[in-house]
């Protein structure tokens, strides 16, 4: 009996130790410490002597583009892994962000996760770094998407994502619609008779696309968020009319049974799109990188897409709007920061690397050297036949892009929209009850987050 | 479990502890202290991992949970707060309903399954079982992930077999991961993914059971059902007691395949649909460690109270705990 007590209490003493040592690690002040060891890089240095900066990004032609950066930096050289694509990337930087270790030193953000990274302090305010001297290469709405209060800069933006319809000519034609719908009644109307006439779904309100379907909002007037960082007060909007009202308008086409259903970027719903399955495709300017990338594009159903600007609610005064796009920022773990900094504002910059994003379509870039230039403007899209896609519609509407408030609140605010969305999906409620939800779930957790939530 | 090590380790001291008197006593007890601590040194390797990677994890995994993080607010104690919480939290309600009620009819369901095939199997020796025997356990050697998302492709509603098959007729064919169909959509997966393992457990246990028990049960004049199941199944119910357990932990922290279906379920699995999808979501999503943490306990004591029920009611059958 002594026996056992003895080595209860030695293995309780151990314990004692283990859970300091743990308890050591999570209660550490700041955000600091050591980004990983560089050891498995999955690119090879050209000047290996030269200091080393990590980075997690996932663009396609990512290993191209730190090629290129490592052939034009004698000083620093990166080391670049790809840890995962959106949500995956997001999850591993939140762990690391929880574990006070682990991050790169520079990481792939998309604009609307940066305020939920900057309020833990993890990111680095690299306006004090030298990122407004190239602030005159963006437009005023991609500048504010990676600016905080205060002039600070917690991101270098690389590319975005201007709203446009993708629709497929082969079907427009067969159901006699000669010009594509330039305002969402319209759409609504094209979509009636194409479903009359026995065709196909006219598009597909997915509800794993929250971003998307936030844009729509925003493009009716919607402001889902005012947020102050310092005070921590948020405004929450989410079931103001106009957000309301575009929750209705598609809870209306899913309820006629005129838009699928179907969530976006899964395999079922890319061989929809190839057999031909939906006529429109809502979405952003690097979808067609994507959709080529999944296939699309190639045997039945190449040569026959085409794209034509946003539909809008009032087209005497139309809005633009933005999902996705991506910016480079530096993370508070970062050993060099200065150095992490230049890479971060020098990573996919060079003419090259844009080069090789844009005329694959796998990024629509930002900066206005590029937007400008009329190799850019006059490429002959190969996805959309030949259609100079750039000139026409997405570079107009990247320029009328005002930039959009987003809020620390992103990961559980999608996961809200997503579930209530599905649930419009199954038919089950309204688009006005879905927002009216959003929102009473969303003030919840802004309060209990801490935030002072203002009516 | 600690108290098992303890009786493991201290047995062999107390059966070979001599009766001696006198000095002689007194050596011997040296002598048993040496042994004692050669037992302990036996068990130290299991003990250390079990120290390190399950209590300690375990010890960890509660201090957190008597915290609360908020984004802006930073870390506070809050003592049971989360805990409170937890349990009048409508999304672990939720999920904690969804799970004991898929255990309450994917239990009795597979244990049915796995017993027939076990019986079946061990009264026809031919060579046709031995094949068939591993053909019915090999989906158990498949990972639950990989099972997971082979069952995705055959459920999909675009390319799958269910569909082709009802294209055939004309008709469009139900969508096994819908809202209505989930519960038998995962059901099915977890079954065809467990029953091969249960009837194992039970196959073992049949083949145990003393071969002259059915002569004399013949020569009773008893027929081969009544040798079933007046014979076999009693005699291998602690064999089924516990695959009972072990099916009641495993459905009530079910995470793999619905977590995996998530992707190609079009929104029918949410976020919080079991309770340890729930905790998964609140830890690695939201950033929520500490709530996460106070749901995996919370989850703990729902398991353990149903467990405890059950064990409770079949402490006559059982043995295998006792």
């Amino acid at each position: 009996m002594k026996r056992n007590a003895l080595v209860a209490s030695i293995a309780a003493i151990a314990l004692a130790g283990l859970l300091a040592a743990c308890s050591g690690g999570g209660s550490g002040t700041d955000a600091k410490g050591t980004s990983p060891k560089l050891t498995s890089c999955s690119n090879k240095y050209v000047y290996p002597k030269a200091p080393q900066v990590s980075v997690w990004g996932w663009y396609p032609n990512m290993k191209l583009v730190v090629d290129n950066f490592n052939k034009l930096h004698k000083d620093v050289q990166i080391c670049w892994n790809n840890v995962g694509q959106g949500g995956d990337e997001y999850t591993k930087v939140q762990t690391a962000i929880s574990a006070k270790k682990g991050l790169p030193d520079v990481v792939m953000l998309e604009a609307d996760h940066l305020a939920t990274y900057e309020i833990q302090g993890a990111l680095v305010d690299i306006s004090k770094y030298g990122a407004n001297k190239v602030k005159g290469n963006f437009s005023e709405g991609a500048w504010n998407d990676v600016s905080g209060a205060g002039g600070a800069v917690y991101a270098a933006p690389v590319d975005g994502g201007p709203l446009a319809m993708i629709y497929r000519t082969d079907v427009f034609k067969k159901y006699g619609i000669t010009t594509p719908p330039t305002t969402w009644d319209e759409y609504a109307a094209d979509a009636k008779k194409v479903k009359d006439a026995g065709g196909p779904l006219f598009g597909d309100f997915g509800a794993n696309v929250p971003a998307l379907t936030m844009a729509l909002q925003i493009q009716k007037g919607a402001n889902p968020f005012t947020y102050d960082a310092a005070k921590k007060t948020i405004k929450i909007n989410l079931n103001d009319q106009p957000s309301k009202d575009v929750l209705d308008y598609w809870a209306g086409l899913v309820k006629d049974k005129l838009v699928g259903t179907a969530d976006q970027f899964t395999t079922d719903y890319i061989s929809g799109v190839v057999s031909g399955k939906y006529a429109t495709y809502v979405s952003a300017a690097w979808a067609p990188g994507y959709l080529t990338g999944a296939g699309v594009g190639k045997g039945s159903s190449s040569g026959v897409w085409a794209v034509a600007p946003l539909p809008q609610w009032d087209a005497s005064s139309p809005v633009q709007t933005n999902w996705g796009g991506s910016a480079f920022a530096v993370t508070s773990q970062a050993t060099d920061k200065k150095l992490a900094a230049e890479v971060a504002l020098g990573i996919y910059a060079d003419p090259a690397s844009l080069k090789d994003g844009w005329t694959n379509q796998v990024i629509f870039p930002l900066n206005q050297s590029i937007l400008k230039s009329s190799a850019f403007l006059d490429n002959k899209s190969a996805f959309f036949s030949g259609q100079t896609a750039n000139k026409d519609v997405y570079v107009p509407a990247e320029n009328a892009y005002k930039g959009i408030n987003y809020s620390p609140l992103t990961v559980y605010f999608y996961a809200q929209l997503q579930a209530q969305s599905a649930l419009i999906n199954q038919g089950k409620i309204t688009g006005s009850q879905a927002a009216d939800a959003v929102q009473a779930s969303l003030e919840k957790y802004a309060q209990s987050q801490g935030f002072t939530v203002q009516k | 479990m600690a108290n098992a090590d303890a009786a493991l380790a201290s047995k062999p001291v107390r059966t070979t502890g001599p009766s001696g008197a006198g000095s002689y006593k007194k050596r011997s007890k040296l002598r048993e202290q040496r042994r004692g601590r050669v037992g302990w040194l036996f068990i130290a390797p299991f003990a250390v991992v079990f120290v390190v990677f399950l209590v300690a994890p375990l010890l960890y995994a509660f201090y957190l949970s008597l915290y609360s993080k908020g984004l802006a607010t930073g870390t506070t104690f809050t003592g049971i707060d989360n805990y409170v919480k937890a349990f009048q939290d409508p999304s672990f309600q939720k999920g904690v309903g969804f799970v004991i009620s898929f255990a309450v009819v994917l239990i009795p369901v597979q244990m049915i399954i796995s017993l027939a095939i076990a019986l079946v199997l061990d009264a026809i020796t031919t060579m046709f079982t031995r094949f068939a025997r591993l053909m019915i356990f090999l989906p158990y050697a498949v990972p639950a992930v990989i099972g997971a998302l082979m069952w995705g492709f055959l459920y999909s509603p675009t390319f799958g077999p269910l569909q082709q098959i009802f294209s055939l007729v004309g008709a469009s064919a139900p969508f096994p991961l819908s809202p209505d169909n989930v519960f038998f959509g995962l059901m099915n997966v977890v079954t065809w993914q467990w029953a091969g393992y249960y009837m194992i457990i039970i196959y073992a246990a049949l083949r145990g059971i003393d071969p002259t028990i059915y002569e004399a049960a013949k020569i009773d004049g008893a027929n081969s059902w009544q040798v079933a199941f007046r014979i076999k199944v009693p005699l291998v119910s602690s064999a089924l007691v516990l695959i009972l357990v072990f099916a009641l932990i495993g459905t009530l922290q079910f995470f793999t395949e619905p977590k995996i279906l998530t992707l190609v379920s079009n929104g029918t699995i949410t976020p919080d649909f079991t309770p340890n999808i729930y905790a998964y979501n609140q830890a690695f999503s939201y950033s929520n460690f500490n709530y996460a943490s106070a749901l995996s306990f919370a989850l703990g004591i729902v398991v353990f109270i149903c467990v405890y029920i059950f064990l409770f009611f079949t402490r006559k059958r059982g043995g295998f705990l006792s």
